[in-house]
């Protein structure tokens, strides 16, 4: 194989994975027919919102060379905070903005402890997972935080469901997934992020401050992973403290499916999304199916390890 | 006179060749070890000596040549092999796991034991059994193997290689890491080992060394055993020239320079452990050479001064400056540009493009407000990739996709583009082909020329001859002489680097 039609190969590679696990729904006649419609569409890029918006946070974290396990605890704690904030009679701008700011206070201190006590991010993350999680359950006092009415309840669907229009949700992930491509191609702090992930020690010798980057991107990545927080509390329309237990693990997913190396200094927001979009065709498709859950949990499993299998043998060759 | 020479050899090689693709690393060796001798190998760094020992553990075949065992033709297939035909090796690097028991480190691999059940009774008599052939009985075998001092580490190193009864031991560069103190005591080990009827082959670069402990020695000069004899029969000097007698190539550049004023000033540099101590004077337009063995402080003293590495006493001045805590961006600030010895895990970025490994220290250079012009920094790379011919398909590529050579050109390109006035390169022509070193030494000497100032620290002393102005040797982290390049020789300054006179 020619080396440019590697490089081809491995940009098209995602979307090749999933033109197949749509084709896969496709062909079988008890699916094809609802399954192959824009409104059916419509919902699965509903459904991919939050786990999409988590991913581009995920992206720049794993291009960094990190990792991030306490985004489920995170969302569900920034969720909490949202409904106590929307009971307590603050307005929506307020709300919005204290939940993307909560969600970028606690992927500040993960990135503050990472960098400051030296420590490993899967150890850092696995440890804010459980204090994340029992703040919000201590917030919300264990139960589900309820509150009567907030524009915020509206932007994971459209007032007509049956109309072609896309619920907010959908186009803020969309220009968030454009803006963070950007970030990461285009801008000084994109490129010291591939270089941080890249290799660590070249990043310190040339200068960088390869501590400081570190706060830096856990704390964006936490806005972001608080914009999720944000579209949870709008899908459910309550605060739950036991929410997005283990979606983490999806998002993780979604990033590495897309292409990214979990050693860091490689991944494209395009991969990411396209993860998350072959994570959530694979769920709506096996439930029209008929599949029960525990199926689909076994086949998402599969993709991630056959993806990340035949990422490597391309990596493999490519040297 | 002997009777050394009369007894039959322990181990005999005669003609071994091998060569790595089209380098050959080994040429035509010749070695004969007798019982119970110590025969000292010696040569400069890439004169063969550690692809020899591979061959004699099994770690590599040779390509042409005979080995024999106790008279016996011998073939190892791997290093178990060997150590079960009865050649065992000490690495310079200790191999242990830290974690278990010195009990458990010596047998590691043999334990005593039946039915997958390991006899504890019977594991601890063969260890202690070892124990005693080496003197250390009193040693502590439960005690995890990490919380012994370094020295008592190589002899539990040394009591694993024991427990096959070998008839051959290999020492590769076993005092690297040990006080005299220490040394003494692992002679005092070796001549026990000696008056068993072990043979030793001990590899060291430390000549007094050798001449205290080994019989006999045998000299390596590129791939090629130049030289034979009896330790006490021969002067030290002589040895040194059988690993020097090189002609230098004209290879190196005699570009007219002009020492200009000075722009680096190291004044009683430390930084604890391995740097002790160094002053040096670095002027625009002058090339100092750091000569040294591995681990005589010159990769530490260039960190050090880049802020890579901890101060821990003196001072560094910059263009007269000086700073209490330099750190890389400071130094890079200054126009003071590093290249490291490590190129793959520490020099370049492998996953990334070239154009980003270049631009690396400017990356705010090539836009406004953070922004990041893919163009204006493709096409600075693209200067540098044609200016010093590096075989690529463009500035997008990425270094993981370059040869050696190549590579090291591109991490020499990101002190070009920065652009730094004060060099400090280590090891800039490591592993890599002739024609990318000449290419590299008219580069450095083009520098010099231009007025930049550069510090080279090589292990290969034909470069810091035909390269520099002055050349400065490092022994045990002390800069110990600092003279003009025409007051030097291969001889003399390997005499200064082992610790002898200077």
């Amino acid at each position: 194989m020619s080396s440019s039609f590697r490089q081809t190969l491995a940009r098209i590679g995602p979307f090749l994975g999933l033109l197949v696990v749509i084709a896969l729904f496709s062909i079988p006649a008890e699916t094809r027919e609802f399954f192959l419609t824009y409104h059916n569409f419509k919902t699965i890029f509903t459904q991919t919102v939050i786990v999409a918006i988590g991913a581009l946070g995920m992206t720049m974290i794993i291009v960094s060379g990190g990792i991030d396990l306490s985004v489920g605890s995170s969302i569900a704690l920034v969720s909490v905070v949202g409904a106590q904030l929307i009971q307590r009679g603050w307005g929506t701008v307020p709300t919005v903005l204290a939940i993307i700011l909560s969600g970028g206070l606690l992927g500040l201190l993960n990135g503050a402890a990472i960098a400051g006590l030296r420590m490993t991010p899967f150890i850092i993350t696995l440890g804010s997972l459980g204090v994340a999680r029992g703040s919000a359950k201590w917030l919300a006092d264990n139960q589900t935080v309820n509150y009567e009415a907030s524009p915020i309840n509206g932007w994971m669907t459209t007032e007509d469901p049956f109309s072609y229009a896309l619920p907010e949700g959908v186009w803020v992930a969309l220009v968030l997934a454009v803006a963070t491509t950007v970030l990461l191609r285009n801008t000084v702090f994109g490129r010291h992020v591939f270089a941080l992930g890249s290799n660590e020690a070249t990043a310190r010798l040339c200068g960088i401050p390869t501590r400081r980057l570190k706060v830096l991107v856990y704390a964006l990545a936490g806005c972001f992973f608080g914009v999720a927080g944000l579209f949870q509390l709008s899908r459910l329309r309550q605060g739950d403290p036991t929410v997005a237990i283990g979606l983490e693990l999806d998002i993780i997913a979604s990033v590495i499916i897309g292409g990214a190396s979990l050693s860091g200094g490689v991944g494209t927001v395009l991969g990411s999304m396209i993860g998350a979009l072959i994570m959530a065709v694979l769920r709506n498709g096996s439930q029209q199916m008929g599949w029960p859950t525990y199926f689909q949990e076994i086949i998402i499993g599969l993709v991630i390890i056959v993806a990340v299998f035949v990422d490597r043998l391309r990596q493999g060759r490519q040297t | 006179m002997s009777d050394v020479a009369v007894r039959p050899a322990a181990l005999r090689l005669h003609g071994i060749a091998k060569s790595f693709g089209a380098t050959r690393a080994l040429r035509g060796v010749s070695l004969e070890v007798a019982p119970g001798e110590v025969h000292a190998l010696i040569g400069e760094n890439g004169a063969g000596k550690s692809t020899l020992m591979k061959i004699l553990s099994g770690a590599h075949a040779a390509d042409a040549g005979t080995l024999e065992l106790d008279g016996l033709p011998y073939q190892p297939e791997d290093p178990h092999d060997a150590r079960m035909k009865g050649v065992a090796m000490i690495y310079q690097e200790l191999n242990l796991a830290l974690h278990l028991s010195a009990q458990e480190n010596i047998l590691l691999g043999a334990e005593s034991a039946h039915g997958g059940w390991i006899d504890r009774r019977a594991s601890r008599e063969r260890a202690r059994e070892v124990l005693a052939q080496l003197g250390h009985e009193s040693l502590p075998l439960d005690r995890p193997a990490g919380s012994f001092s370094i020295a008592n580490q190589q002899v539990i190193e040394i009591a694993r290689a024991l427990l096959t009864r070998p008839r051959v031991l290999i020492m590769d560069e076993p005092t690297s890491s040990l006080t005299q103190a220490d040394t003494a005591r692992l002679f005092e080990v070796i001549g026990r080992l000696r008056a068993q009827g072990v043979s030793i082959i001990y590899i060291s670069h430390f000549l007094e060394e050798c001449r205290s402990i080994a019989d006999r020695y045998t000299v390596l000069k590129d791939g090629e055993s130049v030289g034979t004899g009896r330790m006490a029969d021969t002067d030290l000097a002589r040895i040194v020239t059988l690993m020097t007698g090189r002609d230098v190539q004209d290879l190196y550049p005699r570009t007219a320079r002009e020492h200009g004023e000075t722009v680096l000033e190291v004044r009683e540099l430390a930084s604890d452990p391995r740097l002790r101590r160094a002053s040096f004077r670095l002027r625009a337009g002058e090339i100092v050479g750091l000569a040294g063995l591995i681990g005589a402080g010159r990769t530490e003293l260039v960190r050090t001064v880049f802020g890579l590495d901890e101060r821990t006493a003196g001072a560094v001045a910059v263009l007269g400056r000086e700073e209490t805590d330099a750190t890389p961006r400071a130094r890079w600030a200054q126009g003071v540009g590093f290249l490291s010895e490590d190129r793959k895990e520490e020099g370049l970025m492998l996953s990334q493009s070239l154009a980003d490994n270049i631009t690396l220290t400017k990356h705010g250079d090539f836009g406004r407000w953070g922004w990041v012009d893919g163009g204006s920094q493709r096409a600075a790379a693209a200067r540098w990739l044609e200016r010093l011919q590096v075989k690529c398909r463009g500035a997008s590529q990425r270094a993981g996709e370059l040869s050696g050579g190549n590579q090291q050109k591109v991490a020499l390109a990101r002190l070009l583009e920065h652009p730094a006035k004060i060099f400090l390169l280590d090891e800039p022509t490591r592993g890599i082909d002739i024609g990318s070193k000449a290419q590299i030494y008219q580069l450095i000497g083009e520098l010099a020329a231009q007025g930049k100032a550069v510090v080279v620290v090589s292990s290969y002393l034909p470069e810091l001859l035909g390269l520099c102005d002055t050349i400065g040797v490092m022994c045990r982290g002390e800069l110990v002489a600092l003279r003009s390049r025409a007051e030097w020789t291969e001889a003399s300054i390997i005499a200064a680097a082992t610790g002898g006179a200077a």
